[in-house]
């Protein structure tokens, strides 16, 4: 088990390009942390700066305090697992579990010990004489999880593991994995480029964007409290909504855009009297908007007039798609699927003003 | 329906002429070789009258010096193959998946060479192999052509293939750079080996230009020297030559049909296809 501390790690390629823009992250011992960000962020490099595949250009990486910059991969005692599993074509399962540990001239005994235990763990026993070819995406990806386990690392590395798995198969492995880490207890980190599989897993999550860490929280931190803009339409599924509007002052401050206006919630009355007469982008999350005439208890908004574009029904839910006032974003909201809408449909929603969150137009940082 | 068939019936044609204006010579060669006519050659009306006998085969086996040639050209051959294999893959391997600098412009160089016509190279070649006195000898036969610059590129690409993933998984469970290549991409690559190995074989068994200019005594002679001397010392005994022709020409074709399927798959890799 190990504590990886990074400390403005940069990553620069010959042509002048950035990749890594100066991150810190920190990670403690047993901690799940997902790598997560949009392709291109970054989030794989970061990966491979930490297994040590790619070269450091600036700043610091530690292990429990040592300093690894310069440590090759094999002396990190990391283990690491591929998007595309990486096994060995011409070696059996075994052969694929055993080879680093026969590199490190182990024991022939304490291997088998070693192999066959993992392949108990992860209910590949009976497949240890096959070849990857002979076995389906799942069953690899288990025996190159094997591969990993069988070398007893301080940290777990998994660049992508489920993007090749089809969907029902991605669901079951996440619970595997998270399993496992209950069981071995062991520092991981994860990189994937989807916010569901984020937050399914990580006890902390890193959102990168363009080389840089946008926010570094727990997952229900990022839903509720996102830092910036990015974030909180980046985290969240269908994604936050966005208003473009100007605050005013009444006998309160208010967020006035499109015909509507938008009481500002009292905790948030001090920090944005300095935005009075300026323009703020509000995010209301789909989940947060309510049909006026079903919900009763929460402080909604005034009320908003849609009409309904497109309804997307998941069975447990449904996500509506509409246009606000005539302007061309369309926005979402979800509803429960007994309460399911149509397209073209008009109705009379509001907002939970005590989930609105606001944005400052130039920095898009969040404003508290 | 009858179309289809003229144009099957065309294409057989087409490919049966082929195969006779290849095949022809090579089965006059097998018939002279056979005959104890010895002016067939120039007389091929005469082929009917002559009659049949092993007599060039064992005149060829017992007052030549065909075991030596034989043995001078397995040994080459056998060097050159396994030399060539490796040394191919060994700098395939480097240029397809290592990083260093001067990557591109040491393989850029090495690209270049191939424009230059071999024939150009043999004078500087054989001024060089006199210098180390290594003329008539094997050593001076056999490490000019230890490595290609062609099968270096053919395993490059082969290389490039296979996943870059297999690199790092490989640097992760220990393996230093000679490890990872000789422990997870040689014995990935059996088809793009079998084709540098077989073509290598076969350009090097029927080579006749270096072996020519780097022996001057029958006794380093390889197989297309010996046989090519025969024309001179003797009075052009053909049935002889195309018997010794036709035991040289043996073991190409014996490799050719154990591994047929290699050489089209090499043919098909060197095109950019899997």
């Amino acid at each position: 088990m190990a504590t990886i501390e990074i400390k403005n790690l940069q990553k620069t390629y010959p042509n002048n390009h950035y990749a890594i823009k100066g991150i810190d992250v920190s990670i403690q011992e047993g901690e799940f942390v997902v790598l997560v960000g949009p392709s291109g962020c970054g989030k794989s490099t970061l990966l491979r700066m930490i297994a040590g595949l790619e070269d450091i250009s600036g700043g610091d990486l530690f292990f429990n305090e040592k300093l690894m910059n310069s440590v090759h991969p094999k002396d990190r005692n990391i283990a690491m697992v591929f998007q595309n599993y990486a096994l060995y074509p011409h070696m059996t399962v075994y052969d694929n579990m055993a080879f680093g540990l026969k590199l490190k001239k182990m024991l022939k005994a304490e291997i088998y010990q070693r192999v066959t235990d993992a392949a108990e763990t992860l209910g590949l026993t009976e497949y240890l004489d096959r070849l990857p070819k002979e076995m389906s995406g799942g069953q690899r990806q288990r025996v190159a999880i094997g591969r990993a386990i069988v070398r007893k690392p301080d940290v777990f590395l998994f660049d992508e593991p489920l993007s090749n798995l089809d969907a029902k198969l991605r669901v079951q492995m996440r619970t595997e994995i998270k399993t496992l880490h209950r069981k071995l207890k062991n520092t991981m980190v994860y990189v994937t480029h989807d916010q569901i599989e984020a937050m399914a897993m990580g006890d902390k999550i890193v959102i990168l964007k363009d080389g840089v860490v946008h926010q570094t929280d727990s997952p229900i931190n990022l839903f509720r409290h996102p830092k910036n803009k990015f974030v909180a339409g980046f985290i969240g599924s269908p994604a936050m909504n966005f208003v473009s509007g100007e605050i005013v002052k009444e006998e309160g401050l208010y967020f006035v855009a499109q015909g509507m206006k938008f009481s500002i919630p009292p905790p948030l009355q001090v920090s944005m009297e300095r935005y009075l007469g300026k323009r703020v982008d509000m995010g209301f999350r789909p989940e947060y908007v309510y049909d006026k005439g079903l919900e009763k208890e929460r402080r909604l908004s005034t009320d908003v007039e849609i009409e309904i574009l497109v309804v997307e029904n998941v069975g447990s839910e449904s996500y509506n798609h509409f246009r606000l006032n005539g302007m061309d974003t369309i926005y979402s909201y979800r509803s429960s699927s007994s309460n399911a809408h149509i397209p073209g449909e008009k109705l009379t929603v509001g907002i939970d003003l005590e989930r609105l969150h606001f944005f400052d137009v130039e920095t898009e940082e969040s404003i508290l | 329906m009858r179309a289809i068939k003229i144009q099957k019936i065309l294409l057989f044609t087409i490919l049966s002429l082929g195969a006779m204006v290849y095949l022809g010579p090579f089965i006059f060669s097998v018939i002279v070789s056979f005959s104890d006519n010895k002016n067939l050659i120039n007389q091929p009306g005469q082929i009917v009258n002559s009659g049949w006998t092993l007599r060039n085969y064992i005149y060829i086996w017992k007052d030549l010096p065909f075991a030596t040639w034989l043995f001078n050209s397995v040994v080459i051959t056998a060097c050159q193959t396994v030399t060539n294999v490796f040394f191919s893959a060994l700098a395939g391997f480097t240029f397809a998946k290592l990083e260093f600098r001067g990557k591109n412009l040491i393989f850029g160089a090495m690209l270049a060479s191939l424009m230059i016509p071999g024939i150009i190279l043999i004078i500087p070649k054989f001024l060089i192999i006199n210098e180390f006195r290594m003329i008539n000898s094997y050593p001076g036969l056999i490490l000019p052509g230890m490595i290609s610059v062609v099968n270096i590129f053919l395993m490059k690409q082969f290389f490039e293939t296979m996943p870059k993933d297999l690199v790092q998984a490989a640097l992760i469970d220990g393996c230093n750079y000679f490890q990872m290549f000789w422990k997870v991409f040689i014995p990935n690559s059996k088809p793009a080996l079998a084709a540098v190995a077989i073509y290598t074989f076969q350009g090097t068994w029927n080579e006749f230009m270096w072996p020519l200019i780097a022996t001057n005594t029958s006794e380093m002679f390889t197989l297309p020297v010996g046989m090519a001397s025969l024309r001179y010392e003797l009075l052009t005994d053909w049935p002889a030559i195309m018997a010794g022709t036709i035991l040289v020409s043996i073991p190409t074709l014996i490799i050719f049909i154990i591994f047929q399927r290699y050489f089209i798959q090499g043919v098909a890799s060197t095109g950019g296809k899997e």
